[in-house]
């Protein structure tokens, strides 16, 4: 027993440094299953209060989809709980190749490789494709799970400044003697949803003889026209040498992720990436459930189609009632607050009302960038939102920012 | 010498990594552990120097406090030059 009580202490100390600098995380239980209309218990202990849910990454509102969850339970019933075993050893499952051959052909693709999660799927490539001759070059507001797969890459990483094509330009001149060049982005980017310019980009890498890597978690399955992501809004569909994206947001909302590209690649992932070759797969059924999202996907935009008119909807009544939005046409929408506790007040207020909606402030954005992030799903109907502008209204009408500038807001509650 | 030197990398650094209508920055601004620049974007000021003095910079010698101000990434690129 070496957790000595100095030891102790000094963790201690850790933990409340970060709770006295407003930066410890608490989690808020939910009693139901995940849907716009859920039931809380917190902080721990207090009685269960509805409330609606404005901050899931269920998309498409198919995280607890009854032909979702029927699906799921015959693939418990045909194909068991766990594998027990890695892919290559004896893990691997006729529904695990045929969910890849699935994805492929949903995203328009080569092949594709699932992993554990799309943070397992970000951590392995980088290193199971490139090696110390190349370079990884990302945009400045990648995700974190990006971010720790090019710290894990023997090759060297430069950025260029966020969507900015000139600046893009200049690092893939820079770096023209590497052997392979790497442009990495998301396709939406989760803190702001703002797109990627994914058709320049892929246009500066055909010049510049570069491969595009882009992290689609936050677009499978609902942005383009018929929801394959954000290369079909962008007219590149078949032009990204990588898409990784998750299983965890629209698709269905339980784990699981994967790599999907050109084949050469996708092979290099299965012969070395390490979260593939030593962990297990996706539960089959996880993947039985992945594979009902896909049918219901393909036989019907309707769900998307939703979404897209729901979030403008949103939008709409934010932009009308006075709040500072950031820009864009995703269903990532975000309130600006700018400042970190007026964001977390806010956040607080709204839940009193029957909104769950979480402040985000520094680290996770820029200093002085705080805000609440609403994500809106299929799962949402009209009245939910009318409910949910109403406590947004009020709310800002009892912190009177409603109708205000940037400047003004930050005059009255600081950077 | 010094003091051109100093104004190169200082203009190399602002357009590289500072946002539009941030603070301005000085000689002797904290980079890195000022939080103004990622210890990951160093990379391109380094072959920036590197091209433009015509000098090699080993990795052991980049750290992340050679590179925390314009002042001390100017001794840095002097001692390159002169070796």
């Amino acid at each position: 027993m070496a957790f000595s009580d100095k030891t102790r202490q000094s963790y201690q100390g850790v933990l409340q440094g970060l709770k006295d600098a407003g930066l410890f995380k608490q989690e808020r239980y939910i009693h139901s299953p995940q849907s716009a209309d859920i039931e809380v218990e917190f902080p721990e202990g207090a009685s269960l209060r509805k409330v609606i849910n404005m901050c899931a990454n269920n998309y498409l509102g198919l995280s607890s989809h009854p032909e979702v969850v029927k699906a799921a339970h015959e693939g418990l019933e045909t194909r068991g709980y766990g594998m027990s075993s890695v892919r290559f050893i004896c893990g691997t499952q006729d529904i695990h190749h045929e969910l890849e051959r699935r994805v492929t052909e949903f995203l328009g693709t080569e092949d594709t490789i699932l992993f554990p999660s799309c943070m397992d799927a970000n951590a392995g490539v980088f290193e199971a494709v490139l090696g110390k001759d190349d370079v990884m070059i990302s945009d400045r507001l990648v995700h974190a799970s990006l971010i720790d797969g090019i710290r894990l890459a023997s090759a060297i990483h430069d950025t260029f400044k966020h969507s900015d094509m000139g600046h893009l330009e200049q690092k893939l001149q820079m770096y023209r003697d590497k052997r392979y060049r790497l442009v990495i982005t998301d396709g939406v980017f989760s803190m702001d949803g703002d797109t990627a310019k994914l058709d320049e980009m892929a246009a500066l890498c055909e010049t510049y003889d570069a491969m595009l890597l882009v992290d689609d978690s936050h677009a499978s399955g609902f942005i383009g026209r018929t929801g394959r992501g954000t290369h079909e809004k962008c007219g590149v569909v078949g032009k990204i040498d990588v898409i990784t994206t998750t299983f965890g947001k629209a698709l269905g909302g339980a784990t699981g992720g994967c790599v999907s590209g050109r084949r050469e690649l996708v092979e290099m992932c299965r012969q070395r990436a390490r979260p593939y070759l030593f962990s297990n797969t996706i539960a089959p059924v996880v993947v039985v459930g992945i594979l009902k999202v896909l049918d219901i996907l393909t036989a019907s935009t309707e769900r998307r189609d939703k979404l897209e008119a729901n979030s403008a909807y949103w939008r709409k009544g934010l932009t009308e009632a006075g709040f500072i939005l950031q820009k864009g046409d995703t269903p990532i929408v975000p309130v600006m607050l700018f400042n970190a506790k007026l964001a977390q007040d806010f956040s607080r207020a709204l839940y009193e009302e029957g909104i769950y909606a979480v402040g985000f402030f520094f680290p996770v954005v820029p200093q002085s960038q705080a805000r609440i992030r609403t994500q809106i799903s299929a799962g949402h109907e009209i009245p939910h939102l009318d409910k949910a502008l109403e406590a947004f209204k009020k709310v800002g009408k009892k912190f009177e920012i409603l109708g205000k500038t940037k400047q003004e807001i930050i005059e009255k509650y600081g950077m | 010498m010094a003091d051109d030197l100093k104004n190169v990398i200082l203009n190399y650094v602002v357009a590289e990594y500072l946002e539009e209508g941030a603070d301005p920055i000085g000689f002797d601004t904290p980079l890195i552990s000022g939080g103004i620049v990622d210890s990951f974007s160093m990379v391109s000021l380094k072959r920036f120097l590197e091209n433009q003095y015509k000098i090699s910079i080993p990795d052991d010698d980049a750290t992340p406090e050679a590179f925390d101000t314009v002042e001390k990434i100017a001794d840095l690129v002097q001692r390159f030059t002169r070796a």
